[in-house]
C-alpha cells in the first residue's frame, strides 16, 4: 500500500523537482549573467597592468590599485562626475516635473486624441539619437545652450519623459478616482486633495520613476559626447580619454562609471520595486 | 436645516441621455431612497447633488441656496461612497478626521469629534489601524463616520452596503437607519436592492431611464404603483399582470372572470395584481401549477393562466403539486388596472 502510494507520488515530485531545477538554473544564468562581467571588471581594476595582459587570468584581484590611484589623479575627472551628477539629477527632476503632469492628465482625464498622445509620447523613442544628434548641435549653438549642463540635461530629459509619462499613468490609475471625490467632499480642491491623498500614495512610484530618468541620463553617451566639449560628463570623459588608453587603464574607467551607478540602485531598490509592482498590473 | 431641491435637472453624456427633467423635493430630515436598476440614472443624481458631476440642465437647491455652481466642499454636504474610499495612507483616526481637520479646526475638537462619532459607529477601538488591516464592514464604518464626522447638513450614500454580505448588510442597514435618524440630518442613498429601500426609507423616488417614475412612501409605492414599470420592479416576485378587456358599465373581462374596473376607461386594461393578494377559491381563476417552491413560510406557486406566467404566494401548509389545475382568486381591492399606452395606473 505504502509502496504504491510512494510509486504514485514519484511522477509529481519528478516535474516539480524538474520545474525548480529550470528555476534555479534560469535565476544562476541571470545573476551570471549580470555578475560575470562586474566581476571580471573589478579584478582587472585591481590587477597591475601586466596581470591584466597576462593569460591565464587569476580569479583572485590583487589588489593592485594603482590604476585606481591613476584615475583619482587623473585630472578633470572629479569636474566629469560632477556634470554627470549635474546632468542626471537635472534630468531627474525635469522629467517628473514634466512627466508626472502629463501622466495624471492621461489617467484621470478624457480628451480629445488622447490615444494618439500617448502614441506620440512613445515615438519620441522611435528616432534614433545620431539622427537627431547633428540637428540639435546646430539648434543648441544658435541657442546658446551648446556645451553646458542644462542643454545635455534637456536632451536627457527628452529621452526619460516617455518612461515618466508612462510609469505615472499607470501610477495614477492604480489609485481609484473616489479617493479623490472623497477628498473634495471633505473640504478638499483639486490641488489639496492631490497634495494629501494622492501624493502620498503614489510617492514610492514617483521616486522611482525619477531614478530610472536618473540612470538613462548617467547611462547616455551619444548625445553627451556630441553636444558637450568643455564640460563633459563622466560617460563622455572617459570614452574621449580611454579610446586610446592601455587596457588596465580602460577597465578601471568602466569600474568607475559602474560603480556609482550600482550604489545608487542598491540604496533606492526599494523604490524600484514599488514601481514594479504597480506599473505592471 | 436642509431642504433638498431639485429643479428641471437633465443631463447629457454626448448623444446619451441619463436625466430627463427631474423635479424632487427632498425634506429637511427626510431620509429619501433613490431605487433603480444600473443604469437608470439615480447614481448620476446623487453625483450631480453632490457636485462630483455638473448637470447639462436645471438647478440644485441645498437649504434654500443655489448650488448648482459650487465646488462638493462649499455645498454642506458629505458622501459615502461604494468602495468606502477609505484613504489607505491614513489610520482610522485621520480617515475620520480628515474633513475635520481641513477645516482647521482645534486638535481637542477633532479628538472629541472623531472619538464621538467612531463611538457611534462601533469602530472605537480601531482608530489606530490602517485601512488594509480592517475588514470590508469595518471599512464601511470608517467611511460612514468619516461623513458624520462632518456634521453635515445632508448625507448622500451610493449604494453604501452593496459590498458587504448578506447578514452583515441586513445589520448595517438597521445600524445605518437609527444613526441617521438620531444625526438629524437629511440622508439621500442610492440603491438598486429594494429591500434595502422599503426597510429603510421615509420615501422612495422610483428611477427609471433617467426619469423619477414615482417618488412616495414604500407603502405606497408597494400598494399602489404609479406605474406599471414599479409594479414589475418592487415586490419580490413583482406584481402579475392579465389582459382586461372592457365590457362596459365598469366591468372588464379578465381570464374568462369579470371584474369591476375604473369605469371612466372603456378601452384595454392590464389587469395587476400582487402574488400574496391570491387565495384559493372556488370562483377564482383555474390556473394550471407549473413549478411550487417552498420558502419557509410561503410556498411559491408559478402557474400558467391565459397564456402567461402567474406567481402567487400561497400558504406553505397548502399541498400543491406541479400540472394541479388551482382556483386562485384575487383579493378584490387589492386589484390595480394600468393603462397599457401610457403605463400609468388608472383609479
Amino acid at each position: 500500500m505504502t509502496a504504491a502510494t510512494t510509486d504514485m507520488a514519484a511522477p509529481g515530485q519528478d516535474a516539480r523537482k524538474a520545474g525548480r531545477f529550470v528555476y534555479i538554473t534560469a535565476v544562476v544564468l541571470l545573476c551570471a549573467w549580470v555578475l560575470v562581467p562586474l566581476y571580471f571588471l573589478l579584478i582587472n581594476t585591481l590587477s597591475s597592468p601586466e596581470a591584466v595582459n597576462a593569460y591565464p587570468k587569476s580569479f583572485i584581484p590583487e589588489f593592485d590599485l594603482d590604476s585606481l590611484r591613476f584615475f583619482a589623479g587623473f585630472e578633470g575627472i572629479l569636474t566629469a562626475l560632477k556634470n554627470s551628477i549635474l546632468v542626471a539629477a537635472m534630468t531627474m527632476v525635469m522629467s517628473i516635473v514634466i512627466g508626472a503632469p502629463a501622466g495624471y492628465a492621461l489617467s484621470r482625464f478624457d480628451f480629445r486624441g488622447k490615444e494618439l498622445f500617448r502614441l506620440l509620447i512613445l515615438l519620441t523613442r522611435a528616432f534614433p539619437l545620431p539622427l537627431l544628434a547633428l540637428p540639435l548641435a546646430v539648434m543648441f549653438i544658435r541657442t546658446g545652450i551648446d556645451d553646458t549642463v542644462f542643454g545635455l540635461a534637456l536632451v536627457h530629459t527628452t529621452l526619460a519623459i516617455p518612461f515618466a509619462v508612462l510609469i505615472t499613468f499607470s501610477l495614477f490609475s492604480g489609485i481609484p478616482i473616489e479617493l479623490e471625490e472623497a477628498a473634495w467632499t471633505l473640504g478638499c480642491n483639486r490641488l489639496t486633495a492631490f497634495q494629501k491623498v494622492i501624493l502620498p500614495l503614489v510617492l514610492p512610484g514617483i521616486t522611482a520613476s525619477a531614478i530610472f530618468a536618473f540612470v538613462i541620463s548617467w547611462n547616455e553617451v551619444f548625445a553627451a559626447a556630441v553636444l558637450t566639449i568643455e564640460n563633459r560628463t563622466l560617460t563622455a570623459f572617459l570614452l574621449q580619454n580611454l579610446d586610446t588608453s592601455p587596457l588596465h587603464l580602460k577597465f578601471a574607467g568602466g569600474f568607475i562609471l559602474v560603480v556609482p551607478a550600482l550604489i545608487f540602485i542598491f540604496a533606492v531598490r526599494k523604490y524600484l520595486f514599488a514601481m514594479w509592482g504597480i506599473a505592471n498590473r | 436645516m436642509a431642504v433638498i431641491e431639485i429643479k428641471n435637472v437633465a443631463k447629457r453624456f454626448g448623444d446619451y441621455q441619463a436625466l430627463h427633467d427631474i423635479n424632487l423635493t427632498i425634506d429637511d430630515q427626510e431620509f429619501m431612497v433613490l431605487l433603480g436598476a444600473s443604469g437608470c440614472g439615480k447614481s448620476t443624481l446623487l453625483r450631480i447633488i453632490c457636485g462630483l458631476e455638473t448637470a447639462s440642465e436645471g438647478e440644485v437647491w441645498i437649504g434654500g441656496k443655489r448650488v448648482d455652481h459650487l465646488a462638493p466642499k462649499d455645498r454642506g454636504i458629505s458622501m459615502v461612497f461604494q468602495n468606502y474610499a477609505v484613504f489607505p495612507h491614513l489610520t482610522v483616526f485621520e480617515n475620520i478626521g480628515f474633513g475635520l481637520r481641513m477645516q482647521k479646526l482645534p486638535n481637542d475638537e477633532v479628538t472629541r469629534r472623531v472619538e464621538r462619532t467612531a463611538d457611534l459607529m462601533h469602530i472605537g477601538q480601531l482608530l489606530k489601524r490602517y485601512s488594509g488591516e480592517l475588514s470590508g464592514g469595518q471599512r464601511q464604518r470608517v467611511a460612514v463616520a468619516r461623513a458624520l464626522a462632518m456634521e453635515p447638513d445632508v448625507i448622500l450614500m451610493d449604494e453604501p452596503l452593496s459590498n458587504l454580505d448578506a447578514l452583515l448588510r441586513m445589520e448595517m442597514r438597521a445600524e445605518l437607519k437609527g444613526v441617521l435618524a438620531e444625526s438629524n440630518t437629511t440622508a439621500i442613498y442610492v440603491t438598486h436592492d429594494q429591500v434595502e429601500a422599503m426597510s429603510m426609507a421615509d420615501r422612495i423616488s422610483v428611477m427609471h431611464e433617467g426619469k423619477i417614475v414615482q417618488a412616495a412612501s414604500p407603502i405606497e409605492v408597494y400598494r399602489n404603483p404609479a406605474a406599471e414599470f414599479v409594479a414589475g420592479f418592487i415586490g419580490n416576485p413583482p406584481m402579475n399582470f392579465l389582459q382586461a378587456t372592457p365590457q362596459g358599465g365598469g366591468k372588464y373581462s379578465v381570464a374568462g372572470a369579470s371584474f369591476d374596473g375604473p369605469s371612466a376607461a372603456n378601452s384595454n386594461l392590464q389587469f395587476a395584481i400582487r402574488p400574496e393578494d391570491m387565495t384559493l377559491s372556488e370562483t377564482g381563476f383555474p390556473a394550471v401549477a407549473k413549478v411550487v417552491e417552498p420558502l419557509g413560510a410561503h410556498l411559491l406557486v408559478t402557474c400558467e393562466l391565459d397564456g402567461k406566467l402567474f406567481r402567487a404566494i400561497l400558504d406553505s401548509e397548502m399541498q400543491v403539486k406541479p400540472g394541479e389545475t388551482l382556483k386562485l382568486a384575487p383579493v378584490q381591492d387589492r386589484i390595480r388596472w394600468f393603462d397599457p399606452d401610457t403605463t400609468l395606473a388608472v383609479a
